[in-house]
């Protein structure tokens, strides 16, 4: 999209995370292409959070390596919304000044991103001021106004109630609708069966299973998905 | 909002001096200050001269420490001994002496030692020791100090020996010192002029006063400029010409608390030998 | 107390009359503290914004000296500026002993190490919140402190005012640095100190309650500020 080539398929391989002697992350390898959301799964503590980190570039890895086809404009929204103690439209203006993005062409980008997430009537409300649900759907907006190729989302319905939950659903189902690469991690499988095109399952810092969604709620091959997928505790 | 009102609050504040004449700096003591002699002769030198006084007061050693470094223009202080040091050390041009006032000793109006209108004042200092009765003393290398110090010596006695009990330093200026024998009903030799407008009596009294050992000579030195170019010498020497002037003097003479005269004028007379 | 009472009625009296000589202390107080406060915020908050972002060899030293010199006694720091400013000191040339600048120049000494420490604590955990979300929109920790600083301003202006506070109580080191010259550097801190001096208890304890008065008066205001700014900005 953009214009600009593609940063798909990001290939990872043989990705390792150690972090004060415990082992996050190890040997984790896939490659993600183009296409609907990919939803990574899998037991608390199975390392969702850090590989989204180490994908986006926030941790180092201590082995392996990430890489993108070409430099990939991307973004990244966390289980609790970030807002700067200034107006939801600041807040995103912010963001723009900090990709790069001139001052003329913020306005416009503000106000259609805010539109995306619904939201256009908050533009000059004090961010800190709202609602959880409404804070993630200004993440959301901030995120989309920076136009990524791909976007990262852990756990962003975490700590929301089911009527903003499904409002951060939709919204991000849109994103990935418009040709943004969607990879974001659940512990929640109807959520994960909801959004999902490909499912990548994580277990004990390993990659347990990563096949196409229809095929991995229907026939998992992998035990740890099978377990996962009955309701079984893993450790 | 807020920075902006900040800022006028700052461009706003008076700007502190705006005479002509670049101003001098008086290195002086706290009995010419406190006692509200300059408050009183000083605005009458500014207006025939033009000057500017600023006036930084502690005690005389601490007075003639400022001008040695070289950070006031004149002193005016009160030890002549110490004076005299000042200027053959290079760092004054001339001392001329200005007036004098009196000590006097002040103690409790219960006077447990016993020296209520005498006109000695070794021998009460000697039997305020005797009785071991608290005395506050400067401490503070002070011309009032340094006064103290050469009674005493007058006395016979040794003071030092009652250090820490009945004989106490507190290293401060007059008014402090006379608050603390306030509040501890304590002897303490102080200056007329701090005394007469001190506010803090309580119990204190004047005991014994018109010795002629408890005359206190001032005089006037300015800085010399050729050991720190930068003085105001030219302010200096019109402020040192005009204390010693006639019209300075009638100044001095004039200053009265309660119909009391604090300072007599003596620079038309020769002056007294120090101690005498 | 009769002591307490008549001081109360003399301050009073005092403000009501708008008495000239009061007036001109009180604004020679607040230009040599608000210009201290200036100085300090100037110097201290990037300083503190920087420690609290940053992370460089020597990084706990820097901070364990500033908290140190949080509690620099005024008299040392007034001591050694006299030293330096003194005609006969490596600063001598400036001519600034005895003048309102030097007072400006202890004051800020003695604050901001304050506003240095405070600040970098205000700013580290607002850092820990915010690292993550900034990072991934692209910021650096440099580019962050603008940032921090602009958020935190509402803690940071309690901050400016605890250094407002501490310089405009202070009193052992303008007075060795100000010469307490009356009608130049005379501040309400010295005056009181000089009342005190003359056994003028009354007056001194009226100057004091003008102090009070305008740090309370001050504080009030920040107050006030603060509530509505978390109203507002939340």
């Amino acid at each position: 999209m953009h214009g600009l080539p593609s940063p798909l398929p990001l290939s990872v391989q043989g990705l390792g995370f150690t972090a004060g002697g415990v082992r996050v992350l190890d040997g984790v390898t896939f490659a993600l292409r183009d296409g609907p959301p990919c939803l990574v799964v899998g037991p608390n503590g199975s390392g969702k959070s850090t590989l989204l980190r180490l994908l986006h570039g926030l941790l180092r890895p201590t082995e392996g390596a990430v890489r993108w086809s070409a430099p990939a404009r991307q973004a990244m929204l966390f289980q609790r919304p970030v807002m700067l103690r200034r107006s939801v439209g600041d807040n995103l203006a912010h963001a723009l000044s900090l990709a790069g993005i001139g001052r003329d062409e913020r306005p416009a980008r503000i106000a259609a991103a805010l539109d995306a997430v619904g939201l256009p009537h908050l533009h000059d409300r004090p961010a800190r001021r709202l609602s959880g649900g409404e804070q993630q759907r200004v993440a959301l907006a901030r995120a989309i106004a920076l136009h990524p190729a791909i976007l990262f989302l852990d756990e962003p319905s975490a700590s929301l109630d089911p009527a903003a939950t499904r409002a951060v659903e939709e919204i991000v189902a849109g994103i990935a609708a418009r040709g943004t690469k969607v990879v974001m991690t659940t512990h929640d499988l109807h959520q994960a069966r909801r959004l999902a095109g490909e499912v990548l399952m994580l277990h004990r810092g390993r990659v347990a299973e990563h096949a196409p969604a229809a095929e991995f709620f229907t026939c998992p091959r992998s035990p740890e998905a099978q377990a996962f997928l009955r309701g079984d505790i893993l450790e | 909002m807020f920075r902006r009102s900040l800022l006028a609050l700052l461009l706003l504040a008076p700007v502190a001096v705006s005479a002509q004449e670049r101003p001098i700096t008086v290195s002086s003591t706290t009995s010419t200050e406190q006692s509200g002699l300059f408050g009183h002769i000083l605005p009458i030198f500014t207006r025939e001269t033009g000057i500017p006084v600023r006036v930084v007061a502690l005690g005389t050693g601490q007075a003639l420490d400022v001008g040695r470094r070289g950070d006031a223009d004149v002193v005016f202080v009160h030890d002549r001994a110490a004076e005299e040091r000042f200027v053959a050390e290079g760092f004054g041009t001339e001392r001329r002496h200005v007036m004098f006032n009196d000590f006097v000793i002040i103690g409790p109006a219960a006077d447990p030692a016993g020296i209520a209108g005498g006109r000695d004042a070794p021998a009460a200092l000697r039997r305020i020791a005797d009785s071991r009765a608290a005395f506050v003393s400067r401490g503070d290398r002070s011309g009032t100090h340094a006064a103290e110090l050469r009674l005493w010596q007058a006395a016979g006695a040794d003071p030092v020996a009652g250090r820490g009990q009945w004989y106490r330093e507190v290293g401060q200026g007059m008014g402090p010192a006379l608050n603390t024998a306030a509040a501890q009903n304590a002897y303490i030799l102080a200056d007329r002029g701090t005394w007469l407008s001190f506010r803090n009596r309580q119990e204190l009294r004047v005991l014994v006063e018109g010795d002629e050992r408890l005359f206190n000579q001032y005089g006037v030195i300015p800085v010399n400029p050729q050991r720190h170019p930068h003085v105001n010498a030219a302010g200096a020497r019109r402020f040192a010409d005009w204390i010693v002037s006639p019209a300075g003097q009638a100044a001095i003479a004039a200053y009265r608390i309660n119909g009391d005269q604090l300072f007599f004028p003596n620079a038309d007379r020769p002056e007294p030998a120090p101690g005498s | 107390m009769p002591g307490l009472s008549e001081a109360f009625g003399l301050a009073l009296g005092l403000v009501l009359a708008g008495d000239a000589a009061l007036t001109r202390i009180v604004a020679l107080s607040l230009r040599v503290s608000l210009t201290a406060v200036l100085v300090a915020a100037a110097l201290g908050l990037p300083l503190g914004a920087l420690l609290a972002v940053a992370r460089f060899p020597g990084r706990q030293t820097v901070i364990v000296a500033l908290n140190a010199l949080m509690g620099l006694p005024p008299v040392v720091a007034g001591l050694l500026i006299y030293l330096l400013l003194s005609r006969s000191g490596p600063l001598g040339s400036w001519g600034l002993l005895f003048t309102p600048t030097a007072m400006v120049v202890a004051q800020a000494v003695l604050i901001t190490p304050i506003v240095a420490a405070l600040a970098r604590q205000v700013l580290e955990s607002m850092w820990e919140d915010y690292a993550e979300q900034l990072r991934s929109l692209g910021s650096s920790a440099l580019r962050a402190v603008p940032t921090l600083l602009w958020d935190g301003r509402i803690a940071l202006l309690t901050v400016l005012l605890a250094g407002f506070g501490r310089a405009s109580a202070e009193v052992g080191a303008v007075m060795i640095v100000g010469g307490n010259i009356e009608g130049f550097t005379r501040v309400m801190t010295t005056a009181i100190a000089l009342e005190t001096s003359k056994g003028d208890l009354p007056l001194a304890l009226a100057l004091g309650m003008v102090l009070m008065a305008i740090v309370l008066t001050v504080n009030a205001a920040a107050q006030l500020l603060r509530e509505w700014a978390a109203r507002r900005l939340g």
